[in-house]
């Protein structure tokens, strides 16, 4: 009944082609927006800000990310760890050798470094499919974490092989580093997401967008209707790493400070952001928010459950959290194969209609 | 080449024929699952160590002899494989293959998990009687092989030929070969799937317990021992995800090519190559053959 289009009649266009054609889908945007940005960072805590929503966000990123190519270009990468940690030590690099060009730009450098590693390790993707392909993509995994850990120059010869994020500051405020408050972090972050998280809905649905879905839904009918697969696959690559390795970045900077490759890039990560997308939704920019909020969350929640409200011993509570974490992601699979997003869709078909069953 | 040179080489190419055959034993695993039912089973490296684990419990806390802690880990397997048919794989039929990839990944944290809470997380050590340390014969000629590995790959050899066989002549092994071929038709002919799947992930548990014991003699029982699933498949995909000897052929050219590599070329790049040298290995084959090497051809029409 509310959430119905009658009545708004397009006169343009340009009206059709709106990102958000629809009234209500603009003003919950503005809405949304509205709280990230005013309320929320004055109604919720330091700790809120730091453990949750800085997570959150650039998970989102990240699967983000993997979603352009595994959701919409249909690659399966499993290689996500391996290039988030490109963006942190590219990004490490960079605010050290050059802190005067300023922090958002070292941060989409060092995307663009991402990106082109990311071209590189996708050309096997014109030979390679499926399975095979997603396989492959673990070469990349386990040869970057390999080399940030052997090769010294990319940490700067530290004995420990830890990377430091030092401070830096955008306005006047310092973002990185200990001294950095969660706030500015926060608004930094949430900046960074709500612009690329525009652009990927935007990018989705224009030329490149359709050229990676028809990719996506057969390689071969889609040449042959006229998309270059060479183009379309390495593109998807392309931007899928540098929205991972904005997110590494990040990750790396903003949220951890200090990172380790072998811990903080593992696989464990690739696994948990294509978690993010597979229980969100594949294909959906929607999705990739709603698998990143489910996944950092439920982790947390379960804890504090386990461990401050039964009193359960934090290893046998660690145990019991992955055993339920599994358990939630085969019940998810089963119940809802297409994700978060679907239900969304689903929900908004029923307000359509209402009070109409069909 | 002097003579030593050349048995340190005979040495190295041999060890790695033999750790090849290890993780073969894990990739037969991946392929009885996937030719049964198209299920990229990431939970085989798990189901190693669970089979392990178990096998280890039974033995230390029910103090069960070897071959009766045997067969009820056998029991626990196909027990196992049976609630995973009637809760997980019944409910995912028709999915697409990401989807029923990312429930087994689901299924090994679960496992995962269950294995620490029942059996402990601290590493364990598991002793069958299997021999041990070098074999003399070949010692004293100036080449170390171990016997445990020689072991294994002996092992190894009896279960192909005992899969070869099942599958090649008998009932069920025909009606596994159908479903292979085309799920739809076996249906159509009165094959069960889902008994054939039950059967498929007995029989690959098995085989997860056959890895286990070789593995958890090799280097005790914990938790890493989930991480060889992360070794088995470079040669899968090099082997072919659907070819039995494709799995021990392509066991064998990633343990050699990796043992070299390690020994020749590690040296001068900083050691510790073997995470990703198979990996590359494998990747350099697939863009000759994109099926792997033993795979079926993949035809694909508009």
């Amino acid at each position: 009944m509310i959430y119905r289009e009658t009545g708004q009649f397009k006169a343009h266009y340009q009206d059709d082609q709106a990102l958000f054609p629809i009234d209500q889908d603009r003003y919950v945007i503005f809405g949304v927006l509205f709280v990230t940005f005013a309320l929320v960072p004055y109604l919720l805590n330091e700790y809120w800000l730091n453990a949750i929503l800085l997570p959150f966000l650039i998970y989102s990123l990240a699967a983000l990310g993997l979603n352009i190519l595994t959701g919409y270009c249909g690659q399966l990468s499993l290689g996500t760890g391996g290039f988030m940690a490109v963006g942190a030590f590219s990004v490490y690099k960079l605010m050290v050798a050059f802190p005067e060009l300023g922090f958002i730009p070292l941060v989409l450098l060092s995307g663009l470094i991402t990106a082109a590693v990311g071209t590189l390790f996708g050309l096997p993707s014109l030979r390679i499919k499926g399975f095979y392909l997603a396989v492959a993509t673990l070469a990349a995994q386990f040869f970057l974490i390999w080399l940030f850990n052997k090769v010294g120059w990319f940490f700067n010869y530290s004995a420990s092989g830890m990377i430091n994020a030092p401070p830096m500051t955008i306005f006047g405020v310092i973002v990185t580093g200990p001294e950095a408050n969660g706030v500015a972090k926060y608004y930094l972050v949430a900046g960074i997401v709500a612009v690329f998280a525009l652009a990927a809905k935007n990018i989705a649905r224009g030329r490149i967008g359709r050229n990676w879905m028809a990719i996506r839904d057969m390689d071969i009918a889609a040449e042959l209707i006229g998309v270059r697969p060479l183009v379309a696959k390495l593109s998807a690559f392309a931007v899928s790493s540098f929205y991972v390795g904005m997110a590494g970045a990040l990750y790396f900077a903003v949220w951890l400070g200090s990172a380790e490759p072998t811990e903080a890039f593992d696989i464990n990560q690739s696994f948990l952001v294509l978690f993010m997308i597979i229980i969100g939704g594949l294909g959906s920019v929607l999705g990739s928010f709603l698998g990143a909020a489910f996944l950092v969350i439920m982790p947390i929640l379960l804890k504090n459950i386990m461990v401050d409200g039964f009193g359960t011993d934090s290893a046998l509570a660690a145990h019991i959290e992955i055993i339920v974490v599994g358990v939630l992601i085969i019940g998810f699979l089963i119940v809802e194969p297409h994700g978060l997003a679907r239900l969304w869709r689903i929900a908004k078909e029923k307000m359509r209609l209402w009070p109409f069953p069909y | 080449m002097n003579m030593l040179d050349f048995l340190f080489f005979i040495e190295v190419t041999l060890s790695g024929l033999m750790a090849g055959v290890m993780y073969s034993l894990v990739a037969l695993g991946f392929v009885l699952i996937f030719k049964a039912s198209g299920i990229f089973n990431f939970a085989q490296g798990v189901m190693a160590l669970f089979a392990a684990l178990t096998l280890v419990g039974l033995m230390e806390k029910f103090g069960f002899p070897i071959w009766l802690a045997i067969i009820g880990t056998i029991a626990v397997m196909i027990a196992l494989a049976w609630l995973i048919e009637r809760v997980m794989l019944r409910q995912l039929v028709n999915q697409e293959p990401i989807i029923l990839f990312m429930a087994t990944i689901g299924l090994a944290y679960v496992l995962e998990g269950m294995g620490d809470i029942l059996w402990g997380s601290d590493v364990k050590v598991l002793d069958l009687g299997i021999p041990q340390g070098a074999w003399e014969w070949l010692y004293d000629k100036g080449v170390y092989i171990e016997k445990l590995e020689m072991f294994a790959a002996g092992t190894a050899a009896i279960m192909v030929a005992f899969l070869a066989v099942f599958f090649q002549k008998t009932r069920i092994g025909r009606a596994l070969r159908a479903v292979a071929d085309d799920h739809q038709a076996a249906l159509s002919v009165g094959i069960s799937l889902h008994t054939i799947w039950v059967i498929v992930w007995s029989v690959a548990g098995i085989v997860a317990l056959v890895a286990g014991i070789m593995w958890g003699s090799k280097s005790g029982v914990q938790f890493s021992l989930s991480l060889i699933a992360l070794k088995a498949l470079p040669v899968l995909i090099l082997g072919g995800f659907t070819s039995v000897p494709g799995a021990i052929i392509g066991g064998m050219i990633i343990g050699v090519g990796e043992k070299l590599a390690e020994v020749y070329v590690g040296p001068f790049v900083g050691g510790a190559i073997e995470n990703w040298f198979a990996y590359m290995l494998a990747l350099a084959f697939l863009l000759f053959r994109p099926q792997g090497l033993f795979g079926e051809k993949i035809i694909e029409r508009v």
